[in-house]
């Protein structure tokens, strides 16, 4: 039962709403344009540095956001300034690089001041003006089984929120998805001579796609630092590898696919660790083992999908295909 | 136009046109020593259909990119209507009204027809990002674009592969798309690119009535291809490049005939008996 419950719990995680929503970002550059962008962990960082840096500075919460969207769609801007006329490996390549760039600049001693180093922001340096917002009670409240904060940290009213913004980044999806603009992408994943051929300035439109998932994967960056804190080693290269297995679990250039991805991914995960901590005894597996046994647990079964399943859970197999 | 407009132009490479829609002037483009394409001057002649042909190698379809922006030349300026299209990108080439197809043919085939046919469009407000999350902004247009692009699937005989995914059609199909899409944005001239590779006989027909057809509504037509029974059925006139020149031009029954073109196309001995000639060679 109360695994049941944990794993339930992981369902409407801020965490998990936090994955989802820099799994959307991540769908409007691979799921419709075919962009292979490998640093959104350096996305979610750049955006989570230009909230928290701003509001520690004094600033109120509509213009940390608006730092945090600038400074994640600059971050794409000189990204794919030079690497969008190359083939897409270069932007691969590139993001990854870059994305490791901002992580290492994080935790410099040079830039401590600014960034905390490689302790980070703790979050009562940056938190403030979001919970000053919060509309519950300042203390914990229970809705139905679980019990969280009303309005500090990992609090419900972050769940609010942090659900609202997947609800909100999702139909933008599904909007520009389903658009001429939409369709421009979609032709460009494919073949983009054929889209030049037709008069589309193909360059622009990877730009476009490359900024718009750009800011959203800075979205999701900020939703996790405010349920955790600005940690640059939280943001390496495992999260943008968990980022796009999770898009790729719930299918790629579908609209719910990287939500239903994040939620099955984080649930998985806890069942794994769960089950695992309760079935294998000590002398097997020591708890400090456990972690990393179940996230390899979860590593095979993702194989698995992409074997047996490329296109995820709820992907279009002609649509869209991991190969060819 | 009665009167046959290429009646006064001479039968001779580089010959001027009396209503030139495209010229090329100077035109060089060599990849390391080898030279691709070397065209002194060239011209098409406005509501035709031109042919460019030659033997493999030739440099027709590197030709070809570089009229569309698809390729840079190291030299040379060329014009279409008048307006000079030196360095301009494919994409700006495409929205001056002059569309191309590839030999590869590039349907795209995760997407159904209709969606095909409907990227070929022009003047679509809906493909700027901001008017893209307004559909109000859009809907229109996209309904006249629908109904042009279903008139345009009914004539090429797609209508019924309307929702089909282009992956699920056959070779010669997938041409007829890539042809009706080019046509989405009521181009003034049309670059086809060897249309008639890998298509079933059967098709091939009615191919070459699409193109007398384009013609007759006044597109004009410049196609790359190698079958010279279908450049004597369709073309107006004839352009044949050998070794990245153009070596002869003319209408399409007299063309052939010259000894420069059978010269390209064949060899200059191509009828001397292959003894003699080791005889002369022992001889000298």
């Amino acid at each position: 039962m109360e695994i049941l419950l944990d794993a339930l719990a992981e369902v409407f995680a801020p965490t998990t709403a936090a994955f989802a929503i820099a799994a959307i970002g991540l769908n409007f550059h691979f799921g419709l344009t075919g962009l292979l962008n490998m640093g959104v962990a350096g996305f979610m960082l750049v955006g989570m540095y230009g909230y928290a840096i701003t509001t520690q500075n004094g600033a109120p919460i509509w213009l940390a956001i608006i730092v945090a969207c600038a400074a994640a769609a600059t971050f794409a801007v000189i990204l794919g300034w030079p690497t969008l006329k190359l083939r897409g490996d270069y932007l691969a390549i590139a993001t990854i690089a870059a994305a490791e760039l901002v992580r290492y600049l994080g935790r410099s001693q040079s830039l401590q001041p600014l960034t905390g180093g490689s302790t980070g922001i703790r979050g009562n340096e940056f938190k403030f003006t979001f919970e000053a917002l919060s509309p519950f009670p300042n203390e914990n409240i229970t809705i139905l089984f679980w019990t969280y904060h009303g309005t500090l940290s990992s609090s419900w009213w972050l769940r609010v929120v942090a659900w609202l913004l997947v609800a909100l980044f999702a139909f933008t999806f599904w909007q520009l998805a389903r658009s001429p603009w939409g369709r421009v992408l979609k032709g460009i994943r494919e073949d983009e001579d054929a889209v030049r051929s037709l008069g589309k300035n193909v360059y622009s439109y990877k730009m476009q796609a490359l900024v718009i998932g750009g800011v959203i994967c800075a979205f999701g960056g900020v939703v996790w630092a405010l349920g955790n804190s600005v940690q640059p080693d939280s943001m390496g290269r495992p999260t943008t590898f968990w980022i796009w297995t999770l898009l790729l679990l719930g299918g790629a250039a579908t609209v719910f696919g990287p939500i239903l991805g994040s939620i099955l991914f984080w649930v998985s995960l806890v069942v794994v660790r769960q089950v695992a901590s309760s079935v294998i005894p000590d002398t097997w597996l020591s708890p400090i083992e456990l972690e990393p046994f179940s996230l390899v647990l979860v590593g095979i079964t993702l194989m698995c999908l992409v074997i047996f399943r490329p296109q995820g859970v709820l992907g279009n197999k002609r649509e869209l295909a991991l190969n060819g | 136009m009665a009167d046959n407009p290429f009646a006064s132009v001479p039968h001779e490479p580089g010959a001027p046109k009396p209503d030139a829609i495209v010229k090329a002037d100077h035109v060089h483009r060599h990849f390391g020593g080898l030279t691709a394409v070397d065209v002194e001057h060239f011209e098409v002649q406005r509501h035709a259909i031109t042919a460019l042909i030659g033997p493999n190698g030739a440099g027709k379809s590197t030709f070809f990119n570089l009229l569309t922006g698809f390729d840079k030349p190291q030299t040379g300026e060329w014009q279409f209507n008048g307006h000079s299209l030196v360095g301009t990108s494919p994409a700006k080439v495409a929205r001056a009204g002059k569309v191309r197809t590839f030999q590869l043919t590039k349907a795209l085939n995760r997407m159904t027809v209709i969606e095909n046919m409907r990227l070929g469009a022009a003047d679509q407000g809906g493909e700027n990002f901001f008017k893209a999350l307004v559909p109000p902004t859009w809907r229109t247009r996209e309904k006249d674009i629908t109904v042009r692009a279903e008139a345009l699937l009914k004539r090429f005989k797609l209508w019924e592969k309307r929702d089909d995914y282009a992956g699920s059609l056959s070779g010669g199909q997938r041409k007829l798309l890539e042809m009706a899409r080019a046509l989405m944005s009521e181009p003034e001239m049309i670059m086809l690119d060897e249309p008639m590779a890998g298509v079933n006989p059967a098709l091939t027909e009615s191919l070459l009535d699409h193109i007398v057809e384009l013609k007759n509504e006044g597109v004009t037509v410049l196609f790359v291809e190698h079958d010279m029974h279908m450049v004597r059925r369709i073309s107006d006139w004839v352009v044949v490049m050998a070794e990245g020149r153009i070596i002869a031009e003319g209408p399409p029954d007299t063309v052939m005939s010259n000894p420069a073109v059978q010269d390209a196309y064949l060899g200059a001995h191509h009828d001397t008996d292959l003894s003699e000639i080791d005889a002369t060679e022992e001889g000298k």
